[in-house]
């Protein structure tokens, strides 16, 4: 009972480097007040798009540093609303050319966000559009 | 998730569906309206799968055992696979109320398995392990099918009752190294043991808190399992001297490796075991019957204490509050005066 917990997936798909800036946005999100599913690195679209299922999430954050995300990225909407999940929003995050970005909008992405975005400001992005979609 | 007012699909969750599975999961840890009915209405269907606790401090390998043993029963060597579901508890923050759930990073090899479903909850303010929500989502998971149900605990250090109250068989886990000494670990928790787990047995220390803990064990058993509810003592006796030695229980230690799979096999064969023996002795129908008592006695002491407070106006309550805090009447006094409906002088 009570307020409405938003229930985020954190995820890292691809096989490169690093999870540093996906456990940052984790834990930020936390400290915003949200449950956050961790579920580390070298994520397959298929494991994201299953996760996000099982928990019943109603956002979906993915960290790309590899310069993958013009393939990733579709096929994990993809997937995802295969499953019959249409409200979960998508959001991406990592190394994203400018150029990339409205196309990533077009795909139905609900926000990019660069290195030099504010923790804060993601939390704040997340919560209006899970709110609208709800 | 808008599914705020449309009623549960139970047709959907019956036959397997897991979207409509995972919706009806979240309306039952949201103890929305539509979450109580559709538990209402499954109940019958519930009652069937195995499940297992598996609890020990943060860090000792629950996660990683629960993968193992879902690997396991999904690909066993002997016998047909079984469907498998796991909720794993993580602690909610108490500063933000939000929470990191990680157990799924020790849990990658399920993915991709239909006969899986993997949950992860928050404590959500709850204390003793689980979270206020757990018994119903393992409810929900039951009466979807699955046959063996693995509940994760929090693991926060103290003795986690509140699983062995849930599952049919609780494991706990231990390793060696936390601490210099297993004396360290509480008493409580061993009680609560029908299986001890030594995990990392590839490290280095392994040899003494086996020791340590069979040391533990001996002393520890036969015990009664007793249930501290509310002030009410729900005791689930263990056969005394009069009874067959073979209806005893004692909880056997397994040694594992869970990063690797080794001791996983004898695992379940003491799961199988421990189950075998509940359902020959009776006390399977015994935990199972303390167990819906207890729901029933908190559910009875909710709803009769929400009416209670109905039919008590605001004023009238703050009234006898005050009187209690003039020490002009007693708390004992003022719970007979509400109960009896005489207005407080
Ligand atoms: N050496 C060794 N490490 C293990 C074993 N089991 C788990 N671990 C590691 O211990 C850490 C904690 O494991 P996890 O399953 O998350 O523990 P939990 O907090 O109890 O759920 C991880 O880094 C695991 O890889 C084991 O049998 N041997
Ligand atoms: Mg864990």
């Amino acid at each position: 009972m009570g307020e409405e917990k938003i229930r985020v997936l954190v995820a890292k798909p691809g096989l490169d480097g690093h999870d540093r800036g996906a456990k940052v946005i984790a834990r930020a999100l936390r400290d915003d007040g949200m449950e956050v599913i961790y579920t580390g690195l070298r994520q397959t679209p298929e494991m994201i798009a299953e996760a996000a299922l099982q928990e019943d999430v109603d956002a979906v954050g993915l960290s790309i540093l590899s310069g993958a995300h013009m393939a990733l990225v579709p096929r994990i909407l993809e997937l995802i609303r295969a499953n019959g999940q249409d409200n979960v929003a998508l959001f991406v995050g990592g190394i994203i050319p400018d150029d990339d970005v409205p196309k990533l909008l077009e795909m139905g992405v609900a926000g990019v966000h660069g290195p030099g975005s504010s923790t804060l400001k993601i939390a704040e992005d997340i919560r209006r559009v899970v709110r609208q979609a709800a | 998730m808008n599914l705020g007012t449309r009623r549960m699909d139970l047709k959907a969750i019956l036959s397997g569906d897991r979207l409509a599975l995972s919706r009806l999961l979240t309306q039952i840890e949201k103890d929305s309206e539509q979450g109580r009915q559709a538990l209402n209405e499954l109940f019958p269907h519930t009652g069937k799968a195995h499940l297992v606790g598996v609890t020990g401090a943060p860090g000792t390998g629950k996660s990683s055992l629960t993968n193992q043993l879902a690997k396991h029963y999904r690909n066993p060597p002997d016998g047909p696979a079984r469907s498998v579901a796991v909720v794993a508890v993580d602690p909610s923050s108490p500063f933000s109320g939000g929470a990191v759930l990680g157990d799924r990073i020790r849990m990658q090899d399920l993915a991709g398995d239909p006969g899986v479903f993997i949950r992860s909850m928050a404590t959500r303010g709850s204390l003793g392990g689980l979270a206020t929500a757990t018994a119903g989502l393992v409810q929900g998971l039951d009466a979807a099918g699955y046959e063996i149900i693995l509940i994760e605990t929090v693991g926060a250090g103290q003795a986690e009752v509140e699983v062995a109250k849930l599952a049919h068989t609780t494991i706990v886990v231990e390793a060696p190294g936390l601490g210099d000494d297993v004396q360290a670990i509480k008493a409580g928790i061993l009680e609560i043991a029908d299986i001890l787990v030594l995990n990392k047995a590839d490290r280095p220390g392994v040899e003494a808190a086996e020791r340590a803990l069979r040391g533990m064990l001996n002393l520890g058993h036969p015990i009664e399992r007793v249930f501290n509810h509310h002030g009410r003592r729900a005791e689930i006796e263990v056969p005394h001297e009069e009874s067959p030695t073979d209806k005893l229980w004692l909880p056997p230690l397994i040694r594992t490796v869970s990063t690797e799979g080794q001791g996983v096999p004898e695992l379940a064969q003491a799961i199988t075991e421990h189950r075998a023996f509940l359902e020959t002795s009776g006390e399977l129908q015994r935990r199972e019957r303390a167990r819906l008592e207890s729901e029933v006695h908190d559910l009875l002491q909710k709803a009769m204490m929400n009416r209670w407070r109905q039919d008590t106006s605001d004023e009238r309550y703050q009234r006898t509050l005050e009187q209690i805090a003039a020490r002009k009447l007693s708390p004992r006094q003022a719970v007979a005066q509400l109960l009896n409906g005489s207005a407080p002088q």
